[in-house]
């Protein structure tokens, strides 16, 4: 009797019959990736804003005439040069961010410790990098309500557009990196204080990876839309 | 039926140990647990609902009599009701005011935020959702919304006052209106909080749902309880981010001098500088939230009510698979509809014409739903609990409410319709009272789950009779005030001659909306009496299958003492043939039910099938073998 008992109430142990995880993913991992959907949402809520303000406006800035200067070292004559730069220190410290996974994967803390170092230290720089591109910017007579005098007639209004929307979305990503950096230190110091040598696991090395790819992935976006379309 | 009993039931011990350094802190203020959190979630839900549905009176006693002084007023509004009557910004900030808290604060956070935390781990047999912490945060930074919004009522210039869609330019400029200044600010921060809070909530659900369901607890096992809650999350994950980036361009607006939706304007004699900006973008991104926030509030009731109404007909839902599919098919269309806002806006006609379309498929998956609720009840051995009253309600403010959304749907009807009392009728009856009646119904339904004890029957009988008469008289008459055109939001129907024959009407649904709102006393006196005085709740009281009922009534941490039981069947085994009771739950496996398995049952595995033929010829069943 039992060998047919056991038969009919033989629970299936496919991945989506209960018991275990479908993805074989810890549930932190789902749920970071949920709220990246979430985030991407509101970044193309900005950025179709931001498409149908360009359409609906008759001129718009050449993001080569506004984007001249490297702080520091030239105040015009290399268009997207110092913007290049940034976007180059982002994605390097998304390359780091892959190296303190992967040291993650290999239990080694102090290669972990060292990439997340250097991540750090690319957010930061991006940030600084935009502190100064802001800065400038705000120097030549951009910012949130306000255009640089030079703009006449119809430029007015594009241009205007153009500097609030610039503000805005580049503050909301800046507003993401920052996180982004204060949540990487977080993490940094429970690596040293051997939180996840004891738990056993480098996860959450990966899970704050995913958000700092994203943001670098939304950085790509915001680049293409602001300098290069 | 021993199969309910839980394996290791007389291991208390162990539980006691680990509940014993729990401080009043921890248990009841910063609980970590899901269903403590649901119950925070609830009463605050609780309180939010009787104030918003106090503010509606004032307004309501403002449309009666609005020649007439009531003293009593200015007593506790002061210069609000300056002389006994209400200002006309106050009324309108009442109107702002009693939306959004009923559209977000009770209807959003109060029913999705009490039945996921107390049913997704409770139905799919977990411990706890899948962040506790999380969890916990999700309700604070509710509650912070919640405070901050009724904070605005003791601000000078007065509460938000632009509706709860909160149209810029009206919510834009401080100096259009009082209630645009600080009390607008107030509104956009606690917006900020509330979004947070179910975008953390909503991860929670959707990770428990998928990662921690039991053993056999396959997705086709799930409860629609759970379907719904987890499509809901869903809805609303992609839908609040885009209203938090609406939101961060109108404070940008408000207060650092862009020109995202302002342009042209001339207020008070005098010419603004703002050039360029287009407030059709801002409907644009709030609907994207908007109209998908419909179906945010209203899918957890249609759950929830699926499940009631299965109980108590003791019968299958009539068509499990096709109420999944229309949530799903809900879900997705909930999303290319939004345009139907906006038809007055000056779109295109042609882009009106899809977005017409598009609104009017929703009927199709609605349809299902409430032919499948009218076939699970027909010839149905009907319990009439107030629950079932509840959900039975619901089903009919579905289809009453339902019927005049395809009226507005229609982009050529609603250049007539557009904001009249019309559309006031339309979803107050389809998303406001088959909301609250779903909320109601899953209350009195899990009532002994949540607090041990139940609900007083009579005093339930007595609010659902006032409850659904009221919503009735309250909201029918409008659809008639709609089709004469007079328009919703208006301060005083005497400065109008068309609308002044409506004032009697009015004193008519005033006094059905007093009535109604007494009617919710009984309501508020049962749910708190009970909490202490109620009668003791059995285990299973309404004789359900669901896992939640296999739980000791004694709450504890983690649900289950011992091992969580495992699922062997779906959740709708009610009088099926060749059983002795009218119910099977999950856990009982098939070995133990003989009598009354059906091949289908076996999911395609034909050994078992072989092992029931030859049972069931040994006990001489007849049975019908081919599917």
């Amino acid at each position: 009797m039992s060998t047919t008992v056991s038969q009919l109430d033989q629970v299936k142990s496919g991945p989506w019959n209960g018991g275990r995880s479908p993805f074989a993913m810890e549930y932190g991992k789902i749920m970071m990736w949920f709220f990246l959907v979430s985030d991407a949402f509101t970044f193309s809520a900005f950025l179709i804003y931001y498409g149908a303000q360009r359409f609906a406006q008759v001129t718009w800035p050449n993001p080569d005439d506004v984007f001249q200067s490297i702080p520091g070292i030239a105040d015009h004559g290399y268009p997207l040069v110092f913007v290049g730069i940034m976007t180059f220190i982002l994605i390097m410290s998304s390359v780091t961010m892959v190296l303190a996974v992967e040291a993650g994967h290999r239990n080694s803390k102090k290669e972990v410790v060292g990439w997340m170092v250097a991540t750090i230290i690319g957010g930061l720089m991006f940030l600084g990098c935009q502190a100064l591109e802001w800065s400038h910017l705000h120097h030549e007579g951009y910012w949130w309500g306000t255009i640089p005098t030079h703009y006449e007639g119809i430029d007015k209004l594009g241009a205007q557009q153009f500097a609030n929307l610039f503000f805005t979305i580049t503050g909301f990503h800046g507003f993401h990196v920052t996180t982004g950096v204060i949540i990487n230190i977080i993490i940094l110091f429970m690596t040293m204080a051997n939180v996840f040598e004891k738990r056993g696991t480098y996860l959450m090395i990966e899970k704050v990876g995913l958000y700092w790819h994203f943001v670098d992935l939304v950085w790509v976006f915001v680049f293409t839309f602001f300098y290069l379309v | 039926m021993s199969s309910i009993a839980i394996p290791h039931a007389g291991d208390h011990g162990h539980d006691a140990h680990e509940h014993h350094h729990e401080t009043f802190l921890t248990k009841y203020i910063f609980s970590q647990d899901h269903k403590m959190i649901a119950k925070q979630f609830l009463i605050t839900g609780i309180i939010m609902a009787f104030f918003a549905m106090f503010l509606s009176i004032l307004f309501r006693i403002q449309l009666a009599w609005p020649e007439k002084d009531f003293p009593i007023l200015e007593v506790f509004l002061g210069k609000w009701a300056e002389g006994g009557r209400i200002r006309p910004d106050f009324f309108l900030s009442l109107v702002t005011i009693h939306g959004t808290i009923m559209v977000f604060f009770v209807l959003t956070a109060g029913l999705s935020g009490t039945f996921s935390n107390l049913l997704i781990p409770l139905q799919l047999g977990a411990r706890d959702m899948a962040s506790p912490f999380m969890n916990m945060l999700s309700y604070w930074l509710f509650f912070s919304a919640c405070v901050v919004m009724i904070s605005s009522f003791f601000v000078e210039s007065g509460p938000a006052s632009a509706g709860w869609t909160i149209y810029p330019p009206l919510s834009a400029l401080p100096q259009a209106i009082p209630g645009s200044g600080t009390g607008m600010t107030l509104w956009l921060a606690s917006m900020v909080l509330f979004i947070a809070s179910q975008v953390m909530g909503g991860i929670n659900y959707i990770s428990t749902v998928l990662n921690m369901r039991t053993k056999g607890m396959s997705l086709w096992r799930m409860p629609l309880t759970i379907w719904a809650v987890f499509l809901t999350a869903i809805v609303g994950l992609l839908s609040f981010p885009v209203l938090v980036s609406a939101v961060v361009l109108l404070i940008f607006d408000r207060s650092m001098g862009t020109s995202f939706y302002l342009s042209d304007i001339i207020i008070g004699g005098q010419i603004l500088p703002n050039e360029g900006g287009s407030p059709i973008l801002f409907q644009h991104l709030f609907w994207f939230l908007g109209h998908p926030e419909v179906y945010i509030v209203l899918m957890p009731a249609l759950g929830l009510t699926s499940e009631v109404i299965a109980t108590n007909s003791r019968k299958p839902i009539f068509g499990y698979h096709a109420m999944v599919y229309s949530l799903i098919g809900i879900t997705v269309l909930s999303f290319i509809v939004w345009g139907h806002h906006m038809f007055v806006t000056g779109m295109n006609p042609f882009l009106g014409g899809v977005f017409m379309i598009t609104t009017l498929i929703i009927a199709v998956p609605s349809a299902v739903k409430t032919f499948n609720y009218l076939a699970t009840l027909w010839r149905g051995n009907i319990k009439f609990t107030p629950a079932m009253l509840f959900a039975i309600g619901l089903v009919s403010f579905f289809i009453s409410g339902g019927l005049t959304g395809i009226f507005l749907g229609n982009s050529a009807l609603d250049i007539n319709l557009h904001d009249t009392y019309f559309v006031v009728a339309h979803f107050h009856l389809v998303m406001g009272s088959a909301s609250i009646c779903g909320m109601l119904c899953g209350v009195y339904h899990w009532y002994p789950k949540m607090f041990g004890r139940m609900m007083n029957d009579k005093l339930g009988y007595l609010h659902f009779w006032m409850t659904f008469i009221g919503a009735y008289l309250v909201f029918f008459p409008m659809h008639f005030m709609g089709i004469d055109g007079v328009p919703r939001r208006y301060y005083s129907f005497t400065n109008f001659p068309f609308m002044q024959e409506w004032l009697t009407v009015n004193v008519f649904v005033t006094w059905a909306a007093i009535i109604a709102g007494l009617g919710q006393v009984a309501f508020l006196f049962n749910f708190f009496y009970s909490i202490w005085f109620g009668k003791k709740a059995t285990q299973n009281p309404w004789k359900s299958n669901t896992l939640e009922w296999t739980t000791p009534v004694e709450h504890l941490h983690g649900n289950w003492p011992g091992e969580i039981p495992t699922v062997y069947r779906w959740p709708y085994d009610y009088s099926k043939p060749g059983h002795e009771d009218d119910f099977i739950p999950q856990t009982v496996p098939f070995s133990e039910t003989m009598s009354s398995n059906l091949p289908h049952d076996f999911e395609g595995d034909a050994v078992a099938e072989q092992i029931q033929r030859e049972w069931d010829k040994e006990h001489g069943v007849e049975r019908e073998l081919h599917h």
